[in-house]
């Protein structure tokens, strides 16, 4: 593969765009000539035009993807498959490489035990989304002080439970009859029952009570997600003791809700419920509520989402036992300290919500038939979605992606390493950098980020030996914030003065979740400060917090006048 | 400058906040360090070399304020207008910045420590010579609050340096103090208790479990509760309570106990709330009474026989009463405007049930239509539904008539209050043996009930009730067709 790159420096730890020296991209992929063309001319008096130009000259390339098909099935054994891509489940992480396996020709097929969609569709994202509206208007609505401000009046706001939990089915079902119509109109077989691989390149699937089907494909992915994890001792009844699964239908709205664990999925529902009447508690494992966000953000998103709100918190204790209400009793947790083990504390609530985080779902697939051994259920790959075996050797053909991997577990990172995978057994090599991955938590105000914090970045400087600089904006100086009266926020740069690389962006405001994409852009793109901060913005967005943000950085001099091309951000 | 320097001058030369502006800038910028030229104390007529630095009031409410970060370590040189240390409010993180140069010579407060407003957290030197007599005061300032004080540390941030005498205001709500008696507290009831200085350990707790509601922590602090957006529009949901299985009447709003000495005011959950609400507006219409005996025997039979099949005896009576409706469709209809007749096209009949505390009517709708055994089963998910909650609108508010049965308890006789938007409603007393007489002058023995409907006068008239009660007699009495 790298001969036929003559970009083969950049290729091995590269992303996306950094490979469109590989033939197969640059025919399929419209969207490099069009990115190119804004940069041309965006930047057209920039350093970067160089690399544009280069880009623009691969992309006419026409070297046939035939030619990259038969050197990936050099040294095996001439078969024939019945697919030349079989995906077991049917999540986001499947669908998006299903689709960019059809659009690279491959025949493709998807096996789905339980519902197309996954978790993100049907349990995750996309319900919670329908919630988090409710909620992100019931506030609006009860916030007389907003309100008032804006010279609206509004009597008491309220809400039907049932309403609004049929809101949030209504969506699952549409998106995922969009996600099967998606599929099915392309042409990607969807095989209904549990897959199971039998053999190198092999699966079987069938329902139960019906006989197996054995299909054989060129390449397999291993595509089937993750289930809320339950801490032992917690007896989760579906009813006063909870997972998202169960909360998404909103069968209840409890008085009093213990979250357990306050990463994104417990903050979101934290806004939810306080939004829809609900006081809530929170228990954390760790010291500080939070725990993955950037320090300085966590802060801010505390003083704005929880201080304010009918919420409470227990930090460094672990729930050793919940028990859900029954005989007349509420449901009692039982608090450790986390580093003493020593009991601590007593709780009785009316419901409590398990969001310890979520635990692959792996078993049954059949990874012994490959010499395959799960690591605390995760399905171990390399940094090509590769996986790995008990030796510690490549099981060829084979590839694990989205949250049965453990890389990251985010919807859109699954997706992205099935679209990694299908280039790669597509004739061009390709990585993917995580740290281009943005990550959102849907509160309101949103919160969102994309590579480092700052104290990783610290870290990270300390060892390498550069430098650390961090720039920031407040949503107080952006017109459009404050003409919607939501000037509460922050955008935060972690970048590398010296050359102007961008190592970390976070935002926590009104439609965080949005802006985030500027930034994961340049990442994945390379673009350094210097350079994107000649792009202009419309006037008066949001976006504008962004546009301030780039140009408060303080890029050293000696960094403006850099090489023809920016390198991509090794992973 | 090698003038006597008074060393306990203090000048406050972090107070360069001029505090009136504050409140805007309050929530999070706490990057842009905050300048103000505008700062009253500023004229001194004595300069000294060793200055504290004080913890500011960086907003109108704070009191007490923690040290998020040194910027500066000891022994750096300051000039004037840098940041110095982040101080955390109760409202955002804010740099702080020198009004001098000179040398921070020791930090008195340290990283994560906290100190009231006014107190001094480090010392300021002006020369390097200075330093040592200042890090004797900080160690003396230091010393005096903590006996055990380590010397400062030479080491930058220093977070060994205890804080100075907190005069902290205590904080409101003494920390729970495990004991037998275990307070529960919800998050906000907890929020509201410190924000109101209201010990939380001195309220009884009315909510679920005994736990104290913010509406306890309200009516301790004297405040009238404050209308809860939520809680409003959700009006009917009812609350998990203390499973007392309390009669109906327990909830019915009684005249509130006069202010004896020593006496507690509950405040309403919302459910109670709406029955107060209810009951009060009940009072504008003009209602009359009708009672009817009402021989049981027949009906009594049947119940034995159908009660293997599920079948309760609030489905018999619901369906009997709605039999009769169907007879009497003016019984059924309701007086909106004080000016016309409502006449519903369904039979829908409210149950008043006694729920965790509250009172709520769950709704057999079309009750004359379904069988019996459909109804009994209606019934039971109705009651499992109001028990968890679940309860949907139109399955408690669609009532054209309402039936409240107190027979079970033996009570013999009651009287209802008609709802607002109906306009009958019956209260059924218990079943009794009772010697009869007929007309030939035999006694005998039957089962009799005393049923006594309210009605709205405006357009039910005592005849109308008389004939409807004879209709619902005859049903019971004949109850053959109670299962058709």
């Amino acid at each position: 593969m790298h001969s036929i790159c003559f970009q083969a420096t950049g290729v091995p730890r590269s992303n996306y765009i950094f490979d469109s020296c590989s033939p197969a991209l640059a025919v399929s992929k419209p969207i490099n000539l069009r990115f190119c063309g804004l940069r041309k001319e965006a930047f057209g008096f920039s350093g970067l035009a160089h690399s544009s130009s280069g880009r623009v000259r691969f992309s006419s390339r026409g070297h046939s993807k035939k030619v990259s098909a038969s050197a990936e099935s050099n040294g095996s054994p001439p078969k024939s498959f019945d697919y030349d891509l079989i995906i077991i489940g049917a999540g986001v992480g499947g669908h998006g490489a299903a689709l960019h396996a059809v659009e690279k020709g491959l025949k493709t097929a998807i096996i789905e035990g339980d519902v197309v969609g996954g978790t993100c569709v049907n349990r995750g994202c996309v319900p919670s989304k329908a919630l988090l509206a409710v909620s992100g208007k019931m506030r609006e609505l009860q916030s007389e002080h907003h309100m008032k401000a804006l010279g609206l009046q509004v009597s008491a706001a309220g809400y039907d439970r049932q309403g609004v939990a049929d809101h949030a089915n209504n969506l699952a079902s549409k998106i995922r009859s969009n996600l099967t119509n998606s599929m099915k109109a392309l042409g990607v077989d969807i095989l209904t029952g549990v897959g199971t691989i039998v053999g190198p390149q092999k699966v079987k699937y069938g329902k139960v009570g019906f006989p197996d089907n054995i299909v054989t494909a060129k390449n397999i992915i291993i595509a089937t997600g993750s289930v809320p994890f339950v801490p032992k001792g917690i007896e989760v009844d579906g009813k006063t003791v909870i997972t998202s699964d169960h909360a998404l239908k909103l069968e209840s709205v409890p008085d009093w809700i213990a979250i357990v664990g306050s990463g994104y999925i417990g903050l979101e529902f934290s806004d939810v419920y306080t939004a829809l009447g609900s006081e809530v508690t929170f228990i954390e494992a760790l010291d500080q509520l939070m725990p993955g966000f950037d320090p300085e953000i966590g802060k801010l998103a505390q003083r704005v989402l929880i201080n304010p709100r009918k919420i409470d918190y227990h930090t460094g204790v672990f729930a050793t036992k919940i028990t859900p209400a029954k005989d007349g009793k509420p449901v009692i947790i039982e608090l450790i300290d986390a580093k003493t083990k020593e009991p601590k504390d007593t709780l009785e609530v009316d419901a409590a919500l398990i969001a310890t985080g979520r635990a692959p779902f792996t078993n049954g697939l059949g990874l012994e038939n490959v010499n395959v051994v799960t690591q605390r259920g995760f399905v171990p790959v390399d940094e090509r979605m590769r996986v790995i075996d008990t030796n510690g050797n490549l099981v060829p053909h084979l590839y694990c992606i989205g949250d049965a991997n453990g890389k990251m577990m985010l919807a859109h990172a699954a997706s992205a390493q099935g679209i990694s995978v299908v280039e790669q057994v597509t004739g061009r090599d390709h990585v993917l950098n995580h740290l281009s991955i943005p990550a959102a938590c849907f509160t309101h105000p949103e919160i969102s980020m994309v590579g480092l914090t700052e104290p990783q970045a610290r870290e990270k400087a300390q060892k390498e030996g550069f430098e650390v600089g961090v720039a920031k904006t407040s949503f107080k100086a952006n017109t459009k914030a404050l003409a919607e009266n939501e000037g509460e926020g922050l955008a935060k740069l972690i970048y590398r003065p010296d050359n102007g690389e961008i190592l970390g962006v976070h935002i926590f405001g009104l439609h965080a979740a949005d802006l985030i994409h500027e930034a994961s852009n340049a990442i994945a793109l390379g673009t350094r400060i210097q350079d994107i901060k000649f792009a202009v913005h419309a006037h008066p967005t949001l976006s504008e917090v962004l546009d301030e943000l780039f140009k408060s950085a303080k890029v050293k001099a000696a960094a403006l006048s850099h090489g023809p091309v920016s390198e991509p951000v090794a992973v | 400058m090698a003038s006597p320097f008074l060393s306990n001058t203090t000048i406050s030369f972090s107070s360069s906040l001029s505090s009136s502006s504050l409140p805007r800038i309050a929530p999070s910028i706490p990057f842009s360090s905050i300048r103000s030229n505008s700062t009253p104390r500023r004229i001194l007529t004595v300069r000294s070399k060793i200055r504290e630095i004080f913890m500011p009031a960086l907003s109108s409410t704070m009191t007490e304020g923690k040290i998020v970060s040194w910027v500066k370590s000891e022994g750096d040189v300051l000039s004037k207008g840098e940041s110095v240390v982040v101080v955390e409010s109760d409202k955002a993180d804010m740099d702080v910045e020198t009004f001098y140069d000179g040398i921070l010579a020791a930090i008195v407060v340290g990283e994560g420590e906290t100190a009231p407003v006014g107190a001094a957290i480090g010392i300021l030197a002006e020369t390097e010579d200075e330093i040592a007599e200042a890090k004797a005061k900080a160690a003396s300032k230091s010393g005096a609050s903590t006996p055990s004080a380590p010397p400062p540390a030479p080491a930058p941030g220093a977070a060994s340096t205890p804080a100075p005498p907190k005069s902290t205001p205590a904080p409101a709500a003494p920390t729970v103090a495990e004991g037998p008696r275990k307070t529960v507290a919800t998050p906000f009831a907890k929020k509201l208790a410190k924000q109101h200085k209201v010990d939380i350990e001195s309220v009884v707790g009315t909510g679920p479990y005994g736990r104290i509601t913010p509406e306890d922590i309200e009516a301790a602090a004297g405040l009238s509760p404050s209308k809860k957006n939520v809680g409003l529009a959700v009006v009917v949901e009812t609350k998990p309570a203390a499973p007392a299985k309390a009669p109906a009447a327990s909830a019915a709003p009684s005249s509130l106990p006069p202010p004896v000495p020593g006496s507690t005011v509950v405040p309403f959950t919302t459910m109670q709330a709406a029955v107060s609400k209810n009951m009060v507006e009940s009072l504008s219409v003009p209602t009359f009474r009708v009672g009817y005996p009402v021989t049981t025997d027949a009906l009594d039979a049947l119940y034995e026989k159908v009660k293997p099949k599920g079948v309760t005896m609030t489905a018999l009576l619901a369906k009997a009463a709605a039999m009769a409706l169907a007879q009497h469709p003016l019984v059924n209809s309701s007086c909106k405007d004080g000016k016309s007749f409502t006449y519903n096209s369904n039979i829908n009949i409210a149950v008043a049930v006694a729920i965790n505390g509250g009172l709520i009517t769950p709704v057999l709708q079309d009750a004359d239509k379904l069988d019996l055994y459909l109804l009994s089963q209606k019934w039971k998910e109705l009651v499992e539904k109001a028990r968890a909650k679940q309860l949907q609108p139109q399955e408690y508010n669609s009532g054209t008539f309402t039936l409240s049965n107190l027979g079970m308890f033996g009570v013999d006789r009651f009287d209802a209050i008609l709802p607002p938007g109906q306009g009958a409603i019956m209260a059924v007393g218990a079943s009794k043996p009772t010697v009869v007489a007929d007309a030939d002058g035999f006694f005998s023995v039957k089962n009799k009930m005393l049923v006594n409907v309210t009605a709205d006068h405006r357009i039910i008239y005592g005849a109308d009730l008389a004939a409807f009660l004879q209709t619902f007699s005859k049903i019971v009495e004949n109850p053959e067709s109670l299962t058709l």
